[in-house]
């Protein structure tokens, strides 16, 4: 199963290493990590989306949680979270009519578009990790040059 | 499913310190530190000096710290390791910055495997110099990262205080494990005002939880009305000391005790419910009946591989029940069907208390119970030993009959640490320790040492192997020198002799790598040549002699007993097989 994972953390140098590392070293993966401070600067914020079987997220959250440097581990419900990626994809442009094919296409995924040039035109969308596999699939016909993403970020909705 | 663990615990600790000692003082770095592990009840460090620890080195000129000096750094960690599991107080080791850092890895690996408490404090290169690959510069505290419970590195001499204090605290509650102090040379120099904080913040870290009373009493109606329980008790129940409890609650219901090896000497092994350890080189008996049982209750142990074999077999028999203080041990290797997290010794007081009020007392023999003292009864008569006067079961009994129950054994790794296993009974629980998690050879003789320092009133024995001894013998320098009297008792095989079964059972007999010389070195001479005692004992008389001997020295005495290299270890259960797959000697 697919499951995010959110960490409060010490805000101190090292910590994302040891988060890391503890994956590597349980032989865990990690399908994507985000990592940014929280409203009290001591405090940072990770996110960390896995895979693994019931038994295994188990593991996961108690390993990290008995890292003295994670003050709180949450295994989220994906249906009780909001949870977004950004991602910005930069595609070719061959023919004439790309440019609005990929304009349509990105505003139906709310995405917006950046930087049109001759031969290619960058969209940047902020959207759930299906959302962007699927918007990736629809623009892979035009040519995909690159792509960068951020992983995930989450956040439990109040009173769930 | 939503796991959410949250916690934001603050610890008061109250140290002895009156109030003029809290206030601020201005000292340099290294003083800090001496001061406060002075503060923690340190009376000894093991160590070795060099370039980037010179400073703290200074210090033992003006502090009443004991320094032993150790011949390599990885055996200052073993000593210390040695220490922390007899006093159940960290043990503590100094080391320079690069090699010296990098040596006492195996040792705080070690500690880990084994959760003993310690706290390792390593010179580091000045904090200008870090990153830029200086002159024995390692990056000790990314490369201990996997093998410590915490590390820390203070980078202001101020902290210093306060990381001790914490370090400390850390190492020694909850699952123990070691912690590494990584001090930057100028950080020990440099001036600062120093307070020694009585209180102290550690927000992610709660060693502490409530007893389970729900799930403890589901283990006891599951205990009840089981038909074959079995104790399984692991080195938790070491750690936490809780050997009344265990003796307690195995009397009142009549259940049958097997341990781990960690677990050896939890429960006496002369006691009629005493099976002693399952595993690889598990007991006959115990194997047997923990093959047979239809219920265990595991306390403080992570059913490593070499204790229960395939895990898949070992659960699919049996309903189990865990106590472990480490949340995170329940469920990692078995499944289980009760779990009770806390400390191992509260949760077994709480049992035999509720067992105690329900009036549960179990008197009469049932057949599970008579058939567990028939299986134990058959294997001890029958279970065929090496024929020679010298077999290690024969040399291994004699050292029991010898020693004073109370004496501390340790034991190096390899076919003599099994032998040690199957045929030195502990009789006095919390007596006998060995690295069993990670395997370290070379750990039984520093970590006698340890052990002699903690206890110096108690004879104390290491088990070794000549292949495993030579790798840390140098400490017989240590011994000598700081007047350390411990008991080296080498069972002497000139081979490594643990591969050389292997080689034998599995390869084929190609012997690769295992011969080890005939004595080469002579260990008789090599005791004598670092000013210890050195024995030879070829005959069960001589033996006799040279461990009444040993045992009445004032110095460090090794005794070399040349044994037969084509011994095995038997019974044994191949790695990747079941416990019910022993194969017995033929």
């Amino acid at each position: 199963m697919w499951a995010i994972l959110s960490l409060l953390v010490e805000n101190k140098p090292g910590i994302l290493f040891k988060v890391t590392h503890l994956f590597r070293s349980r032989n865990f993966n990690i399908d994507s990590i985000s990592v940014g401070v929280t409203e009290n600067p001591e405090y940072s914020r990770m996110t960390i989306t896995t895979y693994g079987d019931e038994k295994q997220v188990e593991q996961i959250v108690k390993q990290l949680d008995k890292m003295i440097d994670t003050i709180e581990v949450k295994h989220l419900d994906e249906h009780k979270t909001v949870y977004r990626e950004l991602s910005i994809f930069k595609i070719k442009l061959s023919n004439a009519n790309d440019s609005m094919e990929i304009n349509k296409l990105a505003n139906a995924y709310g995405g917006k578009v950046h930087d049109v040039k001759k031969d290619s035109i960058m969209v940047e969308l902020t959207a759930t990790p299906d959302q962007i596999a699927a918007f990736e699939e629809l623009a892979a016909p035009f040519g995909i040059i690159d792509v960068a993403r951020t992983g995930v970020a989450a956040l439990q909705r109040s009173g769930a | 499913m939503i796991l959410c663990f949250s916690a934001q615990i603050t610890y008061h600790i109250k140290i002895m310190a009156t109030d003029l000692e809290n206030k601020m003082e201005t000292m340099i770095g290294a003083k800090a530190l001496m001061k406060a592990l002075e503060k923690e009840g340190v009376k000894e460090v093991f160590g070795l000096p060099g370039g980037a620890n010179l400073p703290m080195y200074d210090e033992f000129a003006r502090c009443d710290i004991r320094h032993i000096l150790t011949r390599h750094e990885q055996s200052a960690a073993h000593m210390a390791d040695g220490f922390g599991r007899v006093s159940r107080k960290p043990g503590v080791c100094f080391a320079t910055s690069g090699p010296g850092a990098t040596n006492i890895l195996t040792g705080i690996a070690t500690a880990q495997a084994d959760s003993a408490p310690m706290v390792a404090v390593t010179g580091q290169v000045p904090v200008a110099m870090i990153g830029r690959d200086a002159f024995q510069e390692s990056d000790i505290i990314g490369m201990a990262n996997p093998v410590v419970k915490y590390a820390f590195q203070p980078r202001d001499a101020k902290e210093i205080p306060e990381v001790v204090r914490k370090g400390f605290f850390i190492a020694e509650t909850g699952r123990p494990g070691p912690v590494l102090i990584d001090i930057p040379k100028d950080v020990q120099q440099n001036e600062a005002e120093m307070v020694f904080p009585d209180e102290f913040k550690i927000r992610g870290y709660h060693p502490w939880t409530d007893p389970d009373m729900v799930n403890i009493e589901k283990a006891i109606t599951m205990l009840l009305s089981a038909e074959k329980p079995v104790i399984l008790a692991g080195g938790g129940t070491i750690i936490s000391s809780a050997f009344a409890e265990l003796q307690a609650l195995a009397e009142l219901l009549m259940i049958p005790v097997v341990t781990t090896f960690k677990g050896k000497g939890a429960f006496p092994e002369n006691h009629p419910l005493a099976l002693g350890p399952i595993g690889m080189h598990g007991h006959a008996e115990a194997n047997k009946i923990m093959t047979e049982a239809d219920c265990v209750l595991a306390i403080g142990t992570r059913f490593s591989d070499r204790s229960v074999g395939t895990f898949e077999e070992f659960e699919k028999r049996l309903k189990i029940i865990h106590m472990d203080v480490d949340p995170a041990e329940i469920g990692k290797n078995q499944t289980t069907s009760v779990a009770v997290v806390g400390d191992v010794r509260a949760s077994l007081r709480i049992m035999v208390k509720m067992l105690m009020q329900k009036a549960v007392k179990q008197t009469e023999e049932n057949i599970w119970i008579k058939h567990v003292k028939e299986t134990k009864t058959y294997w001890q008569e029958n279970l065929k030993l090496h024929p020679g006067e010298m077999g290690a079961a024969k040399i291994l009994r004699k050292l029991r009959e010898l020693l004073p129950h109370q004496s501390i054994v340790t034991t190096e790794v390899g076919q003599h640490q099994m032998w040690a296993s199957l045929f030195f009974d502990v009789i006095q629980p919390g007596t006998f320790f060995s690295s069993t998690g990670l395997g370290t050879m070379g750990w039984g003789f520093p970590a006698a040492i340890g052990a002699k320092v903690a206890k110096p009133d108690v004879a104390v024995v290491d088990i070794a192997g000549d292949g495993s001894f030579a790798m840390t013998e140098n400490s017989l320098a240590t011994a000598v020198l700081e007047d350390i009297p411990v008991i080296v008792f080498v069972l002497n095989n000139f081979t490594l002799g643990m591969v050389a079964q292997w080689q034998r059972t599995f390869y084929d007999r190609r012997m690769i790598g295992v011969d080890q010389g005939k004595y080469c070195p002579d260990y008789v001479k090599l005791a004598e040549s670092y000013g210890a005692q050195g024995i030879r004992a070829e005959s069960m008389d001589e033996l006799d002699r040279a461990i009444k001997s040993a045992l009445s020295s004032d110095v460090a005495t090794v005794i070399d007993i040349p044994i037969d290299p084509e011994e095995d270890v038997l019974p044994f259960v191949a790695p990747g097989t079941s416990l019910g797959d022993m194969v017995l000697p033929s």
